[in-house]
């Protein structure tokens, strides 16, 4: 669908959630049942939220952007990575919908993960803006000698979430990290200390040879950064720079 | 009975976890006050996440709203300096289309002027080669100091400066209750929302920064806040389809805005008026105008795959008459309810926008301060703030 032909709206439906619920004293996770009215545009995030203001004000969910932006309303969907914000509220062949937390982060509660440990894993420092590649065609204001955009990582952990290594290391360094310093090593710009360090920093145990090129991570990130094929160029420089054949 | 509040470990209570109350938190342990953040859900989660991550040059108010002009720009190089890496720098457009538009130049020239931000003038050519994708039949393009910002990893780096320096910060904590004695607002009780634990949190100070919200904590407190919270529909699109922001000419109107932001597009807003700031919709035909006015800027806005489409509440402050929001001011007030209805001990921070988050901290401070009769002055101006990741941090 292309933003100038928004589907007309139907009757609106009903549909069944169920939505893990955590609480740091649980001895367990539970399930929980909700029927929420839907109609064409409604995502799960408005779901959620939905249940939150008329069903259970207690239900944790993070959210802030609402347009896949920030990154903070990664969970899992139907077992599936997705930011809840731009997914639509489409049911299963049974007329329900899973909801539960992103995996390999710590659960705080409910839907809500520690992030603290996914940004942990980022080399330093971590800038977050970087040179704009789009429009290669115009030209700068004179005092300006580039534009710079934000990064396309929106560290929501979707893709540690999907990555099989992850889940059986949670020392491994992960995808997000990973495609972060070969995009700082690509760019023009970067000085040689620079590059030394990211590329010490790949080299390591926990880092890029861990890898199984399983491409989940390239499949389940909503920004279009394509972990897996970063971390296959990171490779072939860390190969180059040991002067290996790749 | 005399109340002694002038003490150095005076605490203050912010209700409030949006950009406002986050800078807020921030200026105040700067100036050594004790201070407790509650916000009912997420931090970011209101206004403050959603807006389309303009950072204001306060060209769009340089018309009609000398004020919102004038407090824009300050707070543009101010940010810059103090939260350096957060914002795209990208300069913005302000785009003629219309022979309209041509006769609003003037006074726009003059109205930047006279609120010290920067114009340059370019003709139609000039324009296109720096924005290619803008429409071909444009008639002046004007370059202001306008970027992107994060709209919430900018905020969130008050919040981590606020709470590296000793600020308490709770999230999920709602305020159910404003205790009062002897006209006077002495303690909040709040609900731990995952837990349904309440607890009572005394205070030297409490201080209302719900944006949207603040009509209902104002209440709380049994005090009026002349709030209209004023949604406007944004419209993401994928594809970066400039590189400056891109504005219309024109006085305010819908869709007269284009953000570049990440590989998104942001075209925004339209704005209606609310009663209740929690049951916003998307109206349908508010997104088809975002696509028809935004194309009128850029044309590609019209064949962009769709992101996203969403609503934000603005906090305007603004008589029961207003009915679009359009005619209400973009600054912000600081209401010491002492002075306004008589209820001493709580403060209301309140209208304003994400540009000036740290102004309306310190006009905010500077009140609370006074009220306490504490002498510290403000430091938010030089100081630079912590990396959004240390939010993250144990």
């Amino acid at each position: 669908m292309t933003a100038a032909d928004p589907s007309a709206a139907t009757d609106p439906r009903t549909l069944r959630l169920r939505v893990f619920r955590f609480r740091r004293d649980d001895q367990e996770p539970r399930t929980e049942e909700f029927e929420v009215p839907v109609g064409d545009h409604t995502t799960v995030l408005d779901a959620l939220r939905w249940i939150q203001r008329h069903r259970d004000p207690t239900l944790a969910v993070r959210h802030s952007c609402l347009h896949a932006s920030c990154g903070t309303c990664g969970m899992l969907v139907n077992g599936r990575e997705a930011l809840a914000c731009v997914t639509p509220a489409d049911p299963r062949s049974d007329g329900t919908i899973s909801i539960q937390p992103i995996a390999n982060l710590p659960v705080l509660t409910d839907l809500v993960v520690d992030m603290s440990t996914f940004v942990d894993r980022f080399p330093q420092p971590h800038p977050i803006v970087r040179d704009s590649e789009f429009l290669p065609q115009a030209t700068h204001p004179d005092d300006h000698d580039r534009y710079l955009r934000f990064e396309d990582c929106i560290e929501c952990g979707l893709c540690l979430s999907a990555c099989p290594v992850a889940a059986t290391d949670d020392t491994y360094r992960g995808p997000a990290a990973l495609a972060y310093a070969q995009r700082v090593l690509e760019q023009a710009g970067t000085s040689v200390e620079q590059r030394d360090a990211l590329l010490d920093w790949a080299d390591g145990d926990d880092a890029a040879w861990r890898c199984h090129a399983a491409f989940e991570c390239t499949e389940a990130c909503p920004s279009d950064v394509r972990p897996a094929e970063r971390i296959m160029a990171l490779r072939k420089l860390l190969r180059r720079r040991e002067g290996r054949t790749a | 009975m005399v109340r002694s509040t002038a003490s150095v470990d005076a605490h203050v209570l912010i209700v409030g976890g949006g950009g406002t109350g986050g800078a807020l938190a921030h200026d105040l342990t700067l100036r050594g006050l004790r201070v407790t953040l509650v916000e009912r859900g997420e931090f970011t989660s209101g206004t403050t996440g959603r807006h389309h991550g303009l950072l204001h040059s306060g060209a769009r108010y340089a018309v009609n709203d000398r004020d919102s002009a004038v407090e824009c720009i300050e707070e543009n190089r101010i940010l810059r300096r103090i939260a350096p890496g957060s914002f795209e720098e990208n300069d913005g457009l302000f785009v003629g289309v219309t022979d309209e538009d041509m006769d609003y130049l003037p006074a726009f020239l003059e109205g930047c002027e006279a609120s010290g931000i920067p114009t340059q003038v370019l003709g139609p050519e000039q324009a296109l080669r720096l924005e290619p994708l803008l429409n071909p039949d444009l008639k002046v393009a004007v370059r202001v100091p306008d970027a992107t910002m994060d709209a919430m990893r900018m905020p969130l780096r008050f919040f981590a400066t606020a709470r590296a320096n000793g600020a308490e910060l709770l999230n999920h904590v709602a305020v159910t209750e404003l205790g009062t004695s002897a006209g006077r607002v002495v303690d909040a009780t709040v609900r731990d929302v995952v837990t349904g634990i309440e607890t009572t949190v005394e205070a030297d100070l409490v201080v209302n920064a719900t944006g949207p919200w603040s009509g209902q904590v104002a209440r709380m407190a049994g005090v009026d806040v002349p709030i209209r919270p004023s949604p406007g529909v944004m419209l993401a699109v994928r594809g970066r389809l400039c590189n400056m922001v891109i504005n219309r000419l024109h006085g305010s109107g819908d869709g007269d805005i284009i953000v570049p932001q990440r590989a998104l597009s942001v075209v925004g807003t339209s704005s209606w008026v609310v009663e209740d700031p929690d049951d916003l919709d998307v109206p349908p035909d508010h997104v088809a105008r975002m696509i028809e006015e935004g194309s009128k800027l850029i044309p590609a806005v019209r064949d962009a795959p769709f992101r996203a489409a969403w609503s934000a509440a603005r906090p305007l402050i603004g008589s029961r008459d207003a009915d679009s929001g359009r005619e209400l001011s973009r600054t912000f007030k600081t209401i010491d309810h002492a002075s306004d209805d008589g209820v001493a001990g709580f403060v209301t921070i309140t209208g304003g926008k994400a540009t000036t988050l740290r102004g309306m901290a310190e006009v905010c401070a500077d009140t609370v301060v006074r009220v306490l009769g504490l002498d510290a002055p403000c430091r938010t101006r030089e100081t630079v703030l912590l990396p959004h990741t240390e939010f993250y941090a144990a």
